[in-house]
């Protein structure tokens, strides 16, 4: 099956997966809540996505087609070496199309199209405690999940609009998940918090530095956190994409030339492709 | 447990395992959805099909297991996982028609992970009508019809649930099909 001779089935040994595959049950059973487990060195650097490779190796099998994305886009060097990486170890299909897929690993994006139950999303995470950066101290966090006391992250919203005026956390905005555990959606933009609810697809997030696996089951309630009077808004740039002219979309900003010159493009390209042929199948 | 076992385990170690863990997160992803596993080609008496597939692709020597199902399976489990023996209290994975599900570990409100998960063989699985589930996985009610659940199994479950994020998960086993019960799941009487 493996197409490189000498290798397991995706890469890893069938112990690591077996650990791996118990911390991701017990992560469905407990939405939101971080599993500890054993991260593993993997072929890559720490911070290219060894967490969600070894989501995305455990839970592989031979009939699957694999789509890995990077901040929306199928084409950069780390997608594209972790298609490959999956293809060779495992042997599997690969594909650039949302629609197609079966397991689409993700760097910091969801894509445009809606997932399906029969998918699975696996992000890759780089922090998966939403409190590191208000409670440096692991054990004290651990504590707080337990108790729900959530008060640091509504201070530090709170804050946020005392200074700006408004919530000014663009990225890796902070879910709850079932209404009890506090959770990092992985450095996502805002724009695709809403996403997360009531999703068909199964959720799997991946951190291998940190060691840490989590889970939103399919059809879970995921809240941002806000408050009445400042209630969560999805932020994207108030333009058109300048290649399939979606006005709902995710943009990224490009720098066109050394004068100052800008576009705003889709940030998932399959999409934006997608969309591009169907407007010329139109004309 | 003692003696030796002749019988192999899983036709393909690495296959079978991996379709039979993706049948049993589908399951704990969608509470009430009855799923397939492969099965091993020789079982010894005593063991449900099912209950075995998720032992071969789950346990290990890394996880304490409590059996009760007669020393050719358990020596048959042994020799394939490396699992050791433990008490049902301290066991990861227990199977075993005696223990009750608050005799299992529940992990603590830190580590609420460490909760065991009951591997409980029943007379038969089928979607559509019985039990109303409500949940995470579950977009409105999903309807499971658990033939031959132990008595008290309900009021069982309700204690289970109201520890929440603490207790245990289940995996139903009938033949060559299971379902899971994670323990957020709120069952009601169909």
């Amino acid at each position: 099956m493996s197409t490189d001779a000498g290798y397991n089935f995706a890469y890893l040994d069938e112990s690591t997966k077996r650990m791996i595959r118990r911390a991701l049950l017990k992560a469905v059973a407990i939405p939101g809540h971080q599993v500890p487990f054993g991260s593993r060195e993997m072929p890559l650097p720490y911070g290219w996505g060894t967490g969600g490779i070894q989501v995305t190796a455990a839970v592989l099998g031979p009939r699957d087609v694999l789509k890995v994305i990077d901040q929306g886009s199928d084409d950069t060097t780390n997608a594209v070496s972790i298609r490959a990486f999956f293809r060779r170890t495992a042997g599997i299909a690969t594909t650039e199309r949302t629609a197609e897929a079966t397991i689409i690993q993700t760097r910091h994006r969801i894509p445009e199209r809606k997932l399906t139950e029969g998918q699975i999303l696996v992000y890759q995470v780089p922090i998966p405690e939403p409190l590191a950066r208000l409670e440096p101290r692991i054990a004290e966090t651990r504590r707080l999940h337990a108790m729900a006391d959530y008060g640091l992250m509504h201070v530090k919203l709170y804050e946020d609009i005392a200074k700006h005026g408004h919530i000014a956390t663009s990225y890796s905005y902070p879910v709850m998940v079932n209404e009890r555990y506090l959770m990092s959606p992985s450095p996502i933009p805002a724009f695709d918090n809403p996403k997360m609810h009531m999703m068909p697809a199964l959720q799997l997030f991946g951190a291998g530095r940190e060691k840490r696996i989590y889970a939103v089951p399919p059809y879970t309630h995921v809240r941002s956190l806000d408050f009445e009077d400042h209630p969560f808004r999805p932020i994207r740039a108030p333009h058109a994409c300048e290649l399939c002219g979606s006005r709902d979309t995710y943009l990224d900003e490009v720098l066109v030339d050394d004068k100052g010159g800008r576009i705003f493009v889709c940030s998932d390209t399959d999409h934006c492709q997608e969309r591009q042929a169907m407007k010329e199948a139109a004309e | 447990m003692s003696g030796a076992t002749s019988l192999a385990g899983f036709a393909d170690p690495v296959l079978d395992s991996q379709a039979t863990f993706r049948a049993v997160l589908e399951a704990m992803s969608r509470p009430g959805r009855v799923q397939q596993v492969p099965v091993p080609p020789e079982l010894p008496p005593g063991i449900e099909p099912a209950a075995a597939a998720v032992l071969l692709a789950l346990a290990d020597a890394d996880t304490p297991i409590r059996l009760a199902a007669g020393p050719e399976a358990e020596a048959w489990i042994r020799f394939h996982t490396g699992a050791r023996a433990a008490a049902v209290a301290e066991a990861a994975f227990v199977l075993d028609p005696a223990a009750r599900l608050l005799d299992l570990a529940a992990g603590t409100e830190e580590e609420p992970e460490r909760g065991a998960t009951l591997i409980l063989p029943v007379a038969a699985l089928a979607e559509g009508s019985g039990w109303r589930l409500a949940g995470p996985g579950i977009q409105s009610t999903h309807r499971l019809s658990v033939q031959g659940a132990p008595s008290g199994f309900l009021a069982d479950w309700a204690a289970n649930r109201a520890r929440f994020p603490r207790g245990v998960d289940v995996i139903l086993c009938a033949g060559d099909r299971i379902a899971a019960l994670p323990r957020s799941v709120a069952i009601q009487e169909g």
